[in-house]
């Protein structure tokens, strides 16, 4: 049975350097799989190739569609939503108009208006702030607007790239509850890119390790929790 | 304290010329974030394709309105065949481009429909009014009020229609962008139609009073430049009232001003670019980039 994200042989270069060298991994409907590793391991990449953000070669399905040579505007109207490293915020927009442009390529706009308030219910902060433009907002606040930007195209499947990244712990936490909630609620499947080994592991159901282009270690989060290398080199005790 | 206000007048006048043009260059800018040197050109141009379906017979607003969608359509055409292919190019290069195209404009106009100045019709009616003892003449009562209007409705676009958002969006983050659906390339080609459209409408409000000749939007693409400035290149509400500000100036500065007369007009421009950015870049009412540190 294939997963609901398939991923064989994957690889990518940026100009003449390979950097991904043929890895596999996939996401099962509905489930949470995270992707490990240290800075420069290729994980960044490895999303930008699933969305077509940059050219790769291999096999990349979703339900059976072949997104390889896909252009990204073409894979997010699959139900694809990327929240990019470093938020990629509109920051001179306001965090309404945010919104309104995650919904771009829906049709169904009396849905669009529910939507709205479904995100704001999983992110009240942002409804407080509706009217401000994105820019003036914090780091967490704009790692939430990000991931509520991913929600407004009721995707299948939501890719996170380091969503904890410069924040603090506190909202680590919140946020990886909130996406924890998503994935129950809306059955959105979640591919989780993140150097937090600790958080990423009590999230996802399925786990992979990559270093330098290459899936190391691969299985359920027990086993990276109970692994004495990983738990020295990736979790810091 | 009589001719001082009537200068001002005229000034605004004049000014709502440059606003014009400042508009569709603020309107490039805003969705492409490079400037079209080639916009009086190609304003220029549009204005003699105006002119030539009249001499064949067409009607003024049969002419307008055909010239605005040739105008738009070109506009587009001139995106997806020359600027397309420059996507990763650096800046520069494209400035180059827009300075080529500046020249190929300028000449084929001159090519083709000779450096003969031809005269160009105003829709407004030609004789003046008098209010408490000022006089308005209408086609410059009608440049202004056009410009306002033409400002209001791309104001409007801007902020309350989807597609205006989309173009916003698309010039900030072409990567963010794309990962909401929005198709960038066209976006950035609908920002050139659109641009050649404003452009068009300025030639034609310009003709009648500078006559129709090849070189005629040289001096008031200077002058825009110095509104677009003034007023911030991401503000088109900026750019019109940097316009009006601009044409006063200027007046002001002929009328008051001994040894500017008719001949440093132009340097009053040029002085006021200068000064803008060295003191605020982002001009008036542009908003200088957010960034976090």
């Amino acid at each position: 049975m294939a997963a609901f994200l398939e991923v064989r042989g994957l690889l990518a270069s940026y100009g003449r350097t390979e950097v991904l060298h043929g890895i596999d991994f996939h996401v099962n409907a509905g489930g949470i799989a995270t992707i490990l590793g240290a800075n420069g391991a290729g994980k960044s990449t490895t999303l930008r190739a699933v969305t077509g953000l940059i050219r790769c070669h291999g096999a990349i399905t979703l339900e059976g569609v072949s997104l390889v040579g896909m252009a990204p505007e073409r894979i997010v109207r699959l139900g694809v939503a990327h929240v990019v490293e470093g938020r990629g915020t509109f920051v001179n927009l306001t965090v309404e108009e945010n919104l309104r442009l995650g919904a771009y390529t829906r049709k169904d706009h009396a849905a669009i208006g529910a939507d709205f308030e479904r995100v704001f219910s999983y992110f009240p902060r942002l409804k407080e702030r509706r009217r401000q433009t994105a820019g003036t907002l914090s780091g967490g606040e704009q790692q939430m607007l990000a991931v509520a930007r991913g929600l407004m195209l009721r995707p299948r499947l939501l890719l996170l790239d380091e969503p904890s990244f410069g924040l603090a712990p506190l909202v680590v936490d919140e946020i990886f509850h909130i996406v924890r909630q998503v994935n129950e609620q809306e059955k959105v499947a979640v591919l989780l890119v993140e150097q937090n080994a600790r958080s990423a592991l009590e999230l996802a159901g399925e786990a992979y390790l990559m270093e330098t282009g290459r899936m190391v270690m691969s299985g359920p989060p027990s086993v990276f929790q109970q692994d004495d290398s990983v738990r020295r080199s990736y979790l810091g005790y | 304290m009589d001719t001082f206000l009537q200068q001002v007048l005229t000034g605004l006048a004049t000014g709502g010329v440059y606003a014009s043009v400042a508009l569709a260059l603020v309107m490039i800018y805003q969705a492409t974030s490079f400037v079209n040197f080639a916009q009086g050109e190609m304003a220029m141009f549009s204005t003699y394709i105006a002119w030539s379906l009249m001499d064949a017979g067409a009607p003024y607003w049969v002419a307008f309105i055909v010239t605005l969608l040739v105008s738009f359509g070109g506009g587009i055409v001139l995106e997806r065949v020359l600027i397309r292919p420059m996507e990763d190019a650096p800046v520069l290069a494209v400035v180059i481009v827009t300075l080529g195209l500046l020249v190929i404009f300028n000449s084929v106009a001159g090519w083709i429909f000779s450096y003969v100045i031809k005269s160009f019709p105003s829709p407004f009616p030609s004789s003046p009014i008098e209010i408490e003892g000022f006089v308005f003449g209408m086609h410059g009562l009608g440049v202004v009020a056009v410009t306002l209007l033409l400002l209001a409705i791309l104001y409007a676009f801007f902020r309350f229609t989807t597609l205006g958002l989309a173009m916003r969006a698309a010039t900030q983050n072409p990567v963010s962008s794309r990962l909401v659906g929005i198709r960038v390339g066209w976006m950035r080609a609908l920002g050139w139609g659109l641009a050649s459209l404003l452009g068009a409408v300025a030639g034609m409000l310009v003709a009648p009073i500078v006559f129709l000749e090849p070189n005629m939007m040289g001096g008031i693409l200077i002058y825009a430049f110095a509104a677009a400035t003034l007023g911030g290149l991401t503000s088109p509400g900026g750019a019109v009232l940097g316009g009006f500000l601009v044409g006063v100036i200027e007046n002001l500065a002929a009328t008051y001003i001994p040894f500017i007369g008719t001949n440093l007009k132009l340097t009053v421009a040029l002085v006021v670019i200068i000064g803008v950015l060295l003191i605020k870049p982002s001009g008036l009412f542009g908003h200088p980039e957010v960034r976090r540190v």
